[in-house]
C-alpha cells in the first residue's frame, strides 16, 4: 500500500513534445493516499462551533399508531436537556414537505398525530451532549393508540385494507397505464403466453457512515448554515427551503469531500436536516445530530420491494413478440422526493436489451407501514431485472430453449444504433451480440457447461445463469413528470436536462484546482477530473487539486447537482472538461503571442505550452498562466483578466417526455452481460458461486481502475441482493433487521472475485464518449444467481435472498417424525416460509395440586405478583385486570416494562384467556393465551399457548432469541405458578430446583 | 446507541475485582473483552452501575497445561488461543471450531471465558466445553468452585454464576486416546452466529454429539455406538427433542434438519479421524 502511495508521487511521461492523453489510464486514486494514512475527514470528523448542541430521536415502536399525547416534562427538567421538540412545534416552524404527487400525504420532520412505521421520529431531545440527550429519550412517555398495520404491498392493494394516509381514500396514490404499440394483439396471436410473478425484497446499501447534520441558525440574516453529508440531486434543496418557509439562499447547504459512502441513501438524509434547523433555531445554538446504525436500518431509508407481474408473447422459436408488465411498487409511509423514482426512472428502457416493439405497462405505487423507500443504487433496476431476466429465463424453459439462445434471439439488432426503444429510451451506442461472444469466449462458458455436466452426473446440485441488462446512466431530470397524466404535464411546463457545473482555476504560479458538482461517494471523481484538465493543459494530474467540496452559497449549483444515476462521467466530468478546453483556450491565446505563433498552434505538455511544429518555441505553463494575474493589461484585446472558468452542461438528447408518454430516461445506456455458475450443498441449502463472468460495454472507459472499482463494488451488493440482504417485518409492521447481525451484508469472505471484461462502444451523446458502470451489476448479479439456483434447482419461484433456509424449502424439505413422541417434542414440523411472524407456543406442565387450587391461585393479585416473572409491583385496576411495574429479560438481558394484564373467558375451574400487553423503553409486546387446567391423576395438567408480537427495539435487534426467549419467559410463569402451589421458591431460578423440575416434566 | 452512565473499575489483581464484586454484587458486570457486553450495554438491554475490566489483568492471561487437561484464564483471548502451537494436538475440536468464532479482528479481543461466562446458545465455545465435558472455575471473595459445564450454562443467556462470583478460569479435558473429533457449523456469512453449530466426539465404544444453536443451550447426546443404519434415526430423533426455534434467518425445521444432516457429517468424519 506504501508503495502505491510512493509512486503516485513522481510522473510516469517527462519528455517534452507531444501532448499527453491522459484519459483511459489506470491512474491510482488520488484520493487514496489521505484515505490510507486515515486523514479522511468525514463529517462526524469536521469541526464544530464551540457551544454546539447534540440531538437524539425518540422514535415510534409502532408500525402505525395515533399519538394522543407526549408528555416530555421529565426530560426537559433532566440535567443537560436544552430543549425538547415535538410534532406540536414542527408544525407551528415548519410546513409540510413537497411530493411529487398531488395527494394528501403530509409529512413533517417529525410525527404529527399518527407515527406511520417502526422508527418514525416522535420527538428530538436536544441537550449538551448525545450521552445525555439518549437518557432523556427514556424519559419522554408518548400514549399511542395502536392501529391496524398494513405490511404486503398485496394486502394494502385489497378494499378493507388499513389505510396508511386516510385522507388518500386508497393505499395506492398513483396507478398509471401505459401502452406502446399494440400488445394485446401480439398476446392474441402468440404461439404461448409466458408469464411469472415476482416478489423482490427490500434491501440498501448501507454506507459506512449514517447522516450527520450540523445546522446553525445565524439570526442575522436568517440563514441556516448546514454541514451535512447529502448527495443530492439538488432537487431537495427547494423542498427543504420551503418546508423550513425561507428562501433558497437562506438555506446555506455545506457537503464534505469524504463522505463516508452514499450509494444514493444520503439523499433521505433532508428532514433531518429541516428537523435540525428548527433545533438550532430554537436552541440558539448549533445542533448536531449523528445517525446511528440502528436508527439507519430501521429508519433511513429502504429500496422499495416490488412486486411485479410479468407476461411475454413468444413465439415457439423463442422470438419475443411483446411484454405485459404490472408493477406495485411499496414506498412504506411516506412519499418523499424523489419517490417514486424508482418506478420510473427506467421507464424509457423496460424493454431492457431486447428488439420488442410492444408492450404495456401498469405502475402502482403503494404504501406500506413500513420505512419509506428512498434512493438506492440501481434505483429501480434491480427489481425490474429481476422480473425481465427471469421471465425470459422462463420463456426458454417453457419452449425447452436454451436460455442464452432466447436472450441472443431478442437482442436489439447490431448496427440499429442510436435505437429508439418503444417506451422513449433512445440507446445510444452498442453492440450486443458482440459482447456476448465476447463474454462467452473470454469468460469460459462452455468449460462452465461441462463443469455443470460433471457436477450433475456426480449427483450435485449446479446451475447455470444468465443475465443481460441495459445499464442507465444520468437521469433526464424530467423523468418524474412521466408519472403525471399528459395534460397535467403540459399546465406545469416540460422538464427535462440534467445541468453540470465544473470550475478550473489556475493561480498566479501556474497551480491548477478544480471543482465541480458531483458530490462525490467515495468514487474517485478527483482523479478523473485530474485526468480531464492535466490532459487539456499539459500537465500531471498529480499536478491538479480538486475541492470536491459544496457550498450552496457560494459554488454554481443546479437541481441535478449531486451523486447520483452513474451521472459523472457523462455530465460533470463534460462539464469539466468544457472549462478545462475553456483554460486551455484562453491559455493558447495568450502563448501565441509570445511564441508569435497562431494560437491553434500552441499546443500543451510537460507543463509548458510550445509551437506544435516546433518544441523548442515554448513557455512555462507557470509563467504563461501569471500573466493573466500579473499583467491583465497585457493580455490579448477583449480578454478577461484572471484564469479561472466554469462551464455547465446539459446533454440535448435529455427531452422532456412526449405526448405518448415516451421519454428518453438517461442519456447514455451501457450493456451488462452476465453468466455464473452456482452449487448448492445438499445439506445445508448453502449457494457456492462457482464462478462469475461480467462483462461491461460502459463505452469510453476514462479509468480503467476505477471502473474495476465500481464493478467490485456493485457486483458485492449484488450477491449480497441475491443471498443475504432483506429488511425483514413482521406481519404487525415490528421490524426484525436493527442489526448487522440480523441485516446480513456480503463480507470480503462472501464475495467471490469475478472475472470482468470490457468492451468500450463509445456514446455519441457526449464529447467524452462515457457512460455508466457503478449500477450494471446491482442490476444483473441478483438475476444471474437467482436463474443460476432456479436452473440447478429447476423450480420456477425463487424469492430473493437465496438464504440457505429459503433454498432448503425450494428443495422440499420434509421431516420424517421421530421414532417415539414425547411429550417434549414439538406436535407438529412448522413449515413457515422463512421469515418474521407472530412468535406462538404451547407448553404443559402438571402440578401437585387440585384445580380449584390452582383456578384460585391464577386468580389471585397476590399470586400474580409473585408469579409474573421480574414482577416489581401489581395494581389491580379492575376485576381481573392489573397492572404491573415488571423487569423483564432473559439472562443478563433485562429491560423495565409497564405490563398490563386481563384475565377474561372465565370458566371456572377449566379455563382461562390471558391476555396483556409491556411497554418500556426497549419496545412494545402484546399477546394472549389461553390456559387449561384438567385433572391428571392427584394433581392438574395445565396446558397453555400464545400468540405474542413484539416490537421495537428488542425484536430490531433480538431477532435471534426473540422466539426462544418467550419461550423462557412464558414458561417461567407457569413454573412460578407450579412451584407457587407446591410450596417450593416463589421466584429465582435456583439450579438444583429447575433441574429438578424439568426431570420431573420430562424436559 | 449510547449505554446509560456507569462507573468504569479496572482492579490491579484478581483479589481486588473479587472484593469488588463481592460489595456490588448483581451491580456490576465483569468485562474482558466486552465484545457482547458493550454492543448490550449501547443498546441499553443491560445497564449496570459498575464495569468491572478484568482484560488488564496479566495473572489470568494463562493457557496452562495440567494432567489431563487445560485451564485457560479468564484474560485470555481467544487469538492467543488458536495460536497456541499445541492446539491442535491437545484439542483439537478447539482447533477446528475456533476459526468460526467471529473475525480475526473480534478474536484479538474476544476472550474464550468471556463467550463461556456469557452463554449464548449460538456460541462455539459454550458448546465445545459441553461435548468434551469441561468445567468452569467460579471464584467469589469467600470461596471458589468448579462446576462441569452442564451445570455452569442452564439455559438461554442464563447461567449458575452467583452474583459475586466470576468465572476465573475454564477447564478443556484433553484428547483422549483413540476418540476422534468433529466440528461443523452453518452460518450464513463466515463468523456470524450459527444456525446450528455440531460437535462429536467418536471412539470406539462411544459416540457423543454437541449441538449448538437449536435449543436454549448447548445440548448433548450420547450413544453407546452407533450402527450406520442407526445414525440417522437416533439423529432425527434427537432433532426433534432439541426443537429448534423460528428467526428470521431460519425456521425450526431447517434447523432440525441441519442436526441431522450436519450430526451424521461430524459423526462420521470423527470416526475417520478416531484411531
Amino acid at each position: 500500500m506504501l508503495q502505491m502511495v510512493m509512486a503516485t508521487g513522481s510522473s510516469p511521461a517527462l519528455q517534452t513534445g507531444p501532448e499527453r492523453r491522459w484519459l483511459g489510464l489506470p491512474v491510482e486514486r488520488i484520493e487514496d493516499a489521505t484515505l490510507l494514512i486515515g486523514r479522511g475527514h468525514y463529517t462526524d470528523d469536521m469541526p464544530v462551533r464551540a457551544g454546539t448542541l447534540h440531538a437524539a430521536v425518540l422514535r415510534s415502536p409502532h408500525a402505525h399508531a395515533e399519538i394522543l399525547g407526549i408528555d416530555a416534562a421529565k426530560a426537559k427538567a433532566r440535567p443537560g436537556v436544552v430543549a425538547v421538540l415535538t410534532g406540536r412545534e414542527i408544525k407551528h416552524d415548519s410546513d409540510p414537505f413537497l411530493i411529487v404527487l398531488r395527494q394528501p400525504m403530509d409529512q413533517w420532520s417529525l410525527a404529527v398525530d399518527r407515527v406511520r412505521f417502526v422508527g418514525e421520529a416522535v420527538a428530538l431531545v436536544v441537550a449538551e451532549d448525545r450521552y445525555v440527550a439518549e437518557d432523556a429519550l427514556d424519559d419522554i412517555a408518548v400514549e399511542y393508540r395502536k392501529l391496524p398495520a398494513v405490511v404486503d404491498p398485496l394486502a394494502a392493494l385489497a378494499k378493507d385494507a388499513p389505510l396508511v394516509h386516510p385522507a388518500v381514500g386508497s393505499n395506492v396514490p398513483s396507478d398509471r397505464h401505459f401502452t406502446y404499440g399494440n400488445p394485446d394483439a401480439k398476446f392474441a396471436e402468440a404461439d404461448r403466453v409466458v408469464s411469472l410473478t415476482i416478489d423482490y425484497p427490500r434491501n440498501s446499501q448501507t454506507p459506512l457512515e449514517g447522516y450527520v447534520v450540523v445546522a446553525d441558525y445565524q439570526p442575522g440574516e436568517g440563514v441556516y448554515d448546514v454541514l451535512c453529508n447529502f448527495q443530492g440531486p439538488f432537487t431537495v434543496h427547494p423542498v427543504m427551503s420551503k418546508a423550513l418557509r425561507c428562501q433558497g439562499a437562506q438555506l446555506r447547504i455545506r457537503t464534505p469531500a469524504y463522505s463516508g459512502g452514499g450509494f444514493g441513501v444520503k439523499q433521505a438524509i433532508f428532514p433531518y436536516v429541516v428537523l435540525m434547523c428548527i433545533a438550532s433555531k430554537r436552541t440558539g445554538r448549533p445542533v448536531k445530530w449523528v445517525e446511528d446504525r440502528f436508527e439507519h436500518l430501521t429508519a433511513a431509508i429502504a429500496a422499495p420491494n416490488r412486486v411485479i407481474r410479468a407476461q411475454a408473447a413468444v413465439k415457439n422459436d423463442g422470438t419475443v413478440t411483446a411484454f405485459r408488465f404490472e408493477q406495485i411498487d411499496d414506498y412504506g409511509a411516506y412519499l418523499r422526493p424523489p419517490m417514486p423514482g424508482p418506478l420510473y426512472r427506467q421507464h424509457g428502457i423496460m424493454t431492457g436489451a431486447y428488439a420488442v416493439k410492444d408492450m404495456s405497462i401498469t405502475n402502482k405505487l403503494v404504501m406500506t407501514n413500513k420505512t419509506p423507500s428512498g434512493m438506492v443504487r440501481g434505483f429501480g433496476g434491480p427489481q425490474i431485472y429481476f422480473g425481465l431476466e427471469r421471465l425470459m429465463h422462463r420463456v426458454a424453459i417453457e419452449l425447452g430453449l436454451d436460455p442464452l439462445d432466447v436472450i441472443r434471439k431478442n437482442l436489439i439488432p447490431a448496427g440499429s444504433f442510436p435505437y429508439l426503444a418503444p417506451a422513449g429510451a433512445l440507446i445510444d451506442s452498442g453492440d450486443y451480440q458482440t459482447a456476448i461472444a465476447m463474454a462467452e469466449r473470454d469468460g469460459g462458458l462452455a468449460e462452465l457447461r461441462r463443469r455443470r455436466e460433471q457436477a450433475r452426473a456426480e449427483g450435485r446440485l449446479y446451475g447455470i445463469g444468465f443475465a443481460a441488462v441495459v445499464e442507465p446512466a444520468q437521469s433526464n431530470m424530467g423523468y418524474l413528470s412521466t408519472i403525471v397524466p399528459v395534460e397535467e404535464r403540459r399546465k406545469a411546463g416540460p422538464k427535462g436536462g440534467n445541468v453540470a457545473y465544473a470550475t478550473v482555476h489556475v493561480d498566479c504560479l501556474g497551480a491548477v484546482s478544480v471543482t465541480a458538482d458531483s458530490l462525490p461517494q467515495g468514487q474517485g471523481h478527483a482523479t478523473i477530473l485530474s485526468q480531464i484538465v492535466a490532459e487539456q493543459l499539459g500537465l500531471d494530474p498529480h499536478d491538479i487539486r480538486c475541492n470536491m467540496e459544496r457550498d450552496t452559497q457560494r459554488d454554481p449549483w443546479s437541481i441535478a447537482t449531486g451523486n447520483y444515476s452513474s451521472r459523472f462521467s457523462s455530465s460533470t466530468a463534460v462539464a469539466a472538461q468544457l472549462a478545462a478546453t475553456k483554460v486551455r483556450t484562453k491559455l493558447a491565446q495568450i502563448a501565441s503571442t509570445t511564441l508569435n505563433i497562431s494560437a491553434d498552434q500552441v499546443a500543451f505538455g510537460n507543463g509548458k505550452a510550445f509551437a506544435k511544429d516546433n518544441p523548442d518555441n515554448n513557455i512555462r505553463f507557470s509563467r504563461l498562466a501569471g500573466t493573466a494575474h500579473w499583467s491583465p493589461g497585457e493580455l490579448p484585446m477583449g480578454m478577461a483578466p484572471g484564469i479561472s472558468e466554469t462551464a455547465s452542461y446539459s446533454a440535448p438528447q435529455l427531452e422532456p417526455p412526449n405526448d405518448a408518454d415516451q421519454i428518453n430516461t438517461s442519456l447514455t445506456y451501457g450493456f451488462v452481460f452476465d453468466f455464473c455458475g452456482i452449487e448448492i450443498d445438499r445439506d445445508t441449502g448453502a449457494v457456492r458461486i462457482d464462478k462469475y463472468v461480467t462483462l461491461h460495454d460502459a463505452g469510453k472507459l476514462l479509468n480503467p481502475l476505477l471502473a474495476e472499482g465500481q464493478v467490485l463494488g456493485s457486483f458485492g451488493w449484488g450477491v449480497g441482493c441475491a443471498l443475504l440482504e432483506e429488511f425483514v417485518y413482521s406481519p404487525d409492521g415490528s421490524f426484525m433487521s436493527g442489526t448487522f447481525a440480523d441485516y446480513l451484508c456480503p463480507t470480503a469472505c462472501e464475495v467471490p472475485r469475478p472475472v470482468i471484461l470490457h468492451m468500450e462502444s463509445p456514446s455519441p451523446f457526449n464529447p467524452l464518449g462515457a457512460k455508466g458502470i457503478a449500477e450494471g451489476n446491482c442490476m444483473s448479479t441478483p438475476v444471474c444467481i437467482a436463474n443460476a439456483v432456479a436452473d440447478a434447482l429447476g423450480v420456477k419461484d425463487v424469492k430473493l435472498p437465496l438464504t440457505p433456509a429459503r433454498v432448503k424449502e425450494l428443495m422440499g424439505l420434509t421431516e420424517k417424525p421421530p421414532r417415539v413422541r414425547s411429550a417434549a417434542v414439538a406436535p407438529t414440523a412448522k413449515q413457515t416460509r422463512t421469515g418474521a411472524k407472530a412468535l406462538t407456543g404451547t407448553g404443559s406442565l402438571t402440578v401437585a395440586a387440585a384445580g380449584e387450587r390452582v383456578w384460585h391461585a391464577l386468580l389471585d393479585p397476590a399470586v400474580l405478583a409473585r408469579t409474573i416473572p421480574g414482577c416489581h409491583r401489581l395494581d389491580e385496576v379492575g376485576p381481573n385486570d392489573y397492572r404491573a411495574e415488571v423487569s423483564l429479560g432473559v439472562g443478563v438481558i433485562k429491560g423495565r416494562f409497564t405490563a398490563c394484564v386481563t384475565l377474561s373467558n372465565l370458566d371456572p375451574p377449566h379455563s382461562a384467556v390471558l391476555s396483556g400487553s409491556l411497554s418500556g423503553p426497549l419496545g412494545v409486546s402484546v399477546g394472549s393465551g389461553r390456559v387449561r387446567l384438567s385433572p391428571a391423576g392427584e394433581g392438574t395438567k395445565i396446558d397453555y399457548d400464545y400468540t405474542v408480537e413484539i416490537s421495537g427495539t428488542v425484536a430490531a435487534v433480538g431477532g435471534r432469541m426473540l422466539d426462544g426467549a418467550t419461550k423462557v419467559l412464558i414458561k417461567q410463569f407457569f413454573q412460578h405458578l407450579v412451584a407457587e402451589m407446591q410450596g417450593g421458591p416463589g421466584a429465582g431460578p435456583a439450579v438444583p430446583w429447575w433441574r429438578r423440575l424439568l426431570r420431573a416434566l420430562g424436559f | 446507541m449510547k449505554p446509560k452512565s456507569f462507573t468504569y473499575l479496572r482492579p490491579d489483581n484478581l483479589q481486588e475485582a473479587l472484593q469488588a464484586l463481592h460489595r456490588m454484587r448483581d451491580d456490576a458486570r465483569i468485562m474482558a473483552g466486552g465484545l457482547s457486553l458493550v454492543p448490550m450495554m449501547n443498546f441499553r438491554l443491560l445497564e449496570t452501575k459498575y464495569l468491572i475490566d478484568i482484560s488488564g489483568l496479566a495473572s489470568l492471561a494463562y493457557i496452562r497445561e495440567a494432567s489431563a487437561e487445560i485451564e485457560i484464564g479468564a484474560a485470555e483471548t481467544q487469538a492467543n488461543v488458536l495460536a497456541w502451537p499445541k492446539l491442535a494436538k491437545s484439542l483439537p475440536l478447539l482447533s477446528l471450531a475456533m476459526p468460526h468464532i467471529g473475525h480475526f479482528q473480534t478474536r484479538s479481543r474476544g476472550t474464550v471465558c468471556g463467550s463461556i461466562a456469557h452463554a449464548d446458545p449460538s456460541s462455539e465455545l459454550p458448546l465445545c466445553l459441553a461435548t468434551l465435558g469441561g468445567s468452569v472455575v467460579l471464584q467469589s471473595a469467600r470461596a471458589r468452585r468448579v462446576l462441569v459445564a452442564e451445570e455452569f450454562q442452564i439455559g438461554m443467556l442464563a447461567t449458575a454464576r452467583q452474583p459475586d462470583e466470576m468465572v476465573t478460569a475454564v477447564r478443556f479435558p484433553t484428547r483422549k486416546p483413540g476418540a476422534g473429533y468433529a466440528f461443523a457449523e452453518m452460518a450464513q456469512r463466515h463468523g456470524d452466529f450459527a444456525v446450528c453449530a455440531v460437535a462429536a466426539v467418536v471412539s470406539e465404544t462411544a459416540v457423543r454429539l454437541g449441538v449448538g444453536g437449536v435449543a436454549e443451550k448447548p445440548t448433548l447426546r450420547d450413544w453407546p455406538a452407533l450402527a450406520d443404519g442407526e445414525i440417522d434415526d437416533a439423529l432425527n430423533d434427537f432433532a426433534w427433542e432439541l426443537g429448534g426455534s423460528d428467526d428470521i434467518h431460519a425456521n425450526a425445521g431447517y434447523r432440525r434438519d441441519l442436526v441431522r444432516k450436519l450430526g451424521r457429517r461430524v459423526i462420521e468424519e470423527a470416526k475417520k479421524c478416531s484411531n
